[in-house]
């Protein structure tokens, strides 16, 4: 009988994964991620493919808002710059895919600072505004800018190559995204274990005592912007190769808010819970419509009502989650895994 | 001089209507410090209803007009029953998604009952054009300016003068003196979204008479933040003066620079007004140094 989990050195207490059962459920993740693709239907690939990418914009947003407390209205801003910044090096500079991508994160961090600086002045509410404004002006240069964006019309971008293979099915470009969104999570969960992790920590719990014990609260700010707007550009790059045709009705606010969805179901904080929001903020819509197409011959009427449906859901599920289940899903884990944990004396 | 007389007129109309929903805004964030990020949808759903009253079930104007204001109040008690006081003290985080689930929903229903297609609102606004110094102005832009004055003087004597009024200006000062004075947080509360909800409403009214019913005129809710900000949060004379600053700011860059720009001209001024004086022209001074 356990009482909890206990160490006897530092190095086991720091561990990423600490007990065994944690690192089996590691491996056992691993293995199906690798497997899954040859056994999965296109659909299911394609839907892998979507969450992969949500989960990296999605552990991005979660630096900034759910680890640092400033929150973001811009995520679709920041996808934007990363997507059109990629698709155009690469469309217009012939520049090769693995080239554009990290250029064009570093161009998104570069604009995240930018657009970081009133929180220097701002929090809470009033930053939320200022980013809803960032995200109303990326737009409208985006749509009134056509001879870099190609305004309102669609960019194309030429299917990415590597090592003389064209990534242009889901098949090939789910290895990419794997190694992105595996990167990506490594790179964040150590992020929190070091010093600028945790003051990114402190600032969000109380920036005063933040600032009285040290931390440079201004520097840290920013970095938590530069940071998570590298990733939320990742997620727009790899946006712009994997679709190969972008426009900017795929970055608007509607964007930020489904990302905002996503980290507050999966919760704010989390790593996997970044993971667990993503996957169900992509396959809630997709299950909705599978339903209603099984019920179509019915019902006819669902077929109507599928948009509103989905919309409806949608927002639903927001409010029953911050009204029963604030932490979101990562803390519903928690709960199942600590239920048979202590079982049978579950309480 | 016709022009600027003409983009004067019409700037103050589209001001006015942004000062309505405003202040459904400021009253909410006054007495409760959320952001109601479903005012837009509010609007439209203030809009379709009088549609369905006035079309759809061929109520004459004044009663379908009266009952649209009702079930408005009584969805802005619901929406703060329901959704925003379970959530009293969670982190501000929560209060903008619940209000963002608000308006999902909200767009949700309108889809669903009366679908995506634009309707004709019923025209019961003449719209005859008058010639006032050369410049031609639709009549029903001046009505529209003639009701919004009157509803926003209402609202303010309300606050002044009422028994409800003043006891959200002390809840809006200072929650728990407001309290032990045996005012009802809860009640005021859902005074407050009623409120937003009748000033939505008539800003709808007023704005699909000019533009017609159709999804578009949601997008007021995320227009109106330059509005709110600029005038300053939490101050309700603000909200006035800001939309229609932001109205005339709009009308003038569209008409004098180029079309296009009166878009995100105001989400400039929102970015210079944070920058410099993020508490707006009339708002409480708050300062807290990092």
């Amino acid at each position: 009988m356990e009482s909890g989990v206990f160490f006897t050195t530092y190095e086991a207490d720091m561990a990423l994964r600490r007990t065994p059962v944690q690192k089996i459920r590691l491996a056992l993740f691993i293995v199906f991620v690798l497997v899954f693709p040859f056994f999965a239907s296109p659909y299911w690939l394609n839907l892998a493919n979507q969450i992969a990418i949500a989960t990296i914009g999605a552990i991005g947003l979660n630096i900034l808002v759910g680890y640092t407390g400033q929150i973001s209205l811009g995520q679709g801003a920041f996808m934007a710059v990363g997507a059109y910044s990629a698709g155009l090096l690469t469309a217009r500079m012939g520049l090769p895919f693995y080239l554009s991508i990290p250029i064009a994160c570093l161009i998104t961090a570069l604009v995240g600072v930018v657009f970081g600086i009133p929180s220097l002045r701002l929090k809470g509410l009033y930053l939320a505004i200022a980013t809803l404004a960032a995200q109303e002006i990326v737009e409208w240069t985006i749509t009134h800018w056509p001879q870099l964006t190609g305004g309102t019309e669609a960019l194309v971008i030429p299917s990415p190559m590597l090592f003389g293979v064209r990534l242009n099915t889901d098949f090939r470009f789910y290895w990419i995204l794997l190694l992105a969104a595996g990167g990506t999570a490594l790179f964040t969960a150590n992020l929190f274990r070091t010093r600028v992790g945790r003051a990114f920590v402190a600032i969000r719990d109380q920036d005063i005592a933040a600032e009285v014990i040290g931390v440079n609260v201004f520097f840290y700010k920013l970095l938590a912007f530069a940071t998570s707007s590298f990733f939320v550009g990742l997620a727009g790059a790899l946006t712009a190769h994997y679709r190969t045709i972008i426009s900017w009705e795929r970055f608007t606010i509607e964007t930020s808010i489904l990302y905002l969805a996503m980290i507050i179901i999966g919760g704010l904080g989390t790593i996997n819970g970044s993971f667990f929001g993503a996957a169900f903020m992509t396959l809630l819509p997709a299950m909705i419509s599978n339903i209603s197409r099984a019920l179509r011959d019915v019902a006819p009427i669902l077929a109507t009502l599928l948009p509103a449906a989905q919309q409806g859901i949608f927002g639903a599920v927001i409010i029953l989650f911050l009204v029963l289940e604030p932490e979101g899903l990562a803390k519903l884990w928690r709960n199942i895994k600590d239920y048979f944990y202590v079982w049978p004396f579950s309480y | 001089m016709d022009k600027f007389l003409q983009l004067t007129i019409t700037g103050l109309s589209m001001g006015m209507i942004y000062a309505l929903v405003a202040l459904g805004f400021v009253v909410i964030y006054k007495s409760s410090d959320v952001i109601n990020f479903a005012q837009g949808e509010m609007l439209m759903f203030g809009a379709y209803l009088t549609f369905a009253f006035v079309v759809q079930f061929g109520l004459p104007w004044t009663i379908g007009v009266l009952l649209t204001l009702i079930t408005a109040a009584f969805l802005g008690v619901l929406a703060e029953t329901f959704v925003l006081r379970p959530l009293i003290g969670e982190p501000i985080i929560s209060m903008i998604m619940a209000t963002i689930g608000l308006s999902s929903v909200l767009r949700a229903i309108i889809n669903a009952v009366w679908g995506p297609v634009p309707r004709q609102f019923p025209g019961f606004i003449p719209t005859d054009v008058i010639q006032i110094g050369g410049a031609a102005i639709g009549l029903d832009r001046l009505i529209a300016i003639g009701v919004a004055l009157i509803f926003l003087v209402a609202f303010t004597l309300f606050f002044r003068y009422t028994r409800e009024g003043i006891a959200m200006r002390a809840i809006a000062d200072d929650q728990q003196a407001a309290l032990s004075m045996g005012i009802s947080i809860k009640r005021v509360f859902a005074i407050a979204w009623g409120i937003a909800g009748i000033s939505a409403a008539v800003a709808g009214i007023i704005l699909a008479n000019i533009v017609g019913v159709s999804g578009d005129i949601g997008i007021l809710g995320l227009r109106v933040f330059p509005v709110v900000i600029l005038g300053g949060l939490d101050s309700i004379p603000g909200a006035i003066i800001g939309g229609i600053i932001i109205g005339l700011l709009e009308f003038y860059t569209g008409g004098y620079i180029g079309e296009g720009l009166n878009l995100i001209v105001p989400f400039i001024v929102l970015i210079v007004v944070l920058m410099v004086r993020p508490y707006g022209l009339f708002g409480k001074e708050i300062i807290e140094r990092v």
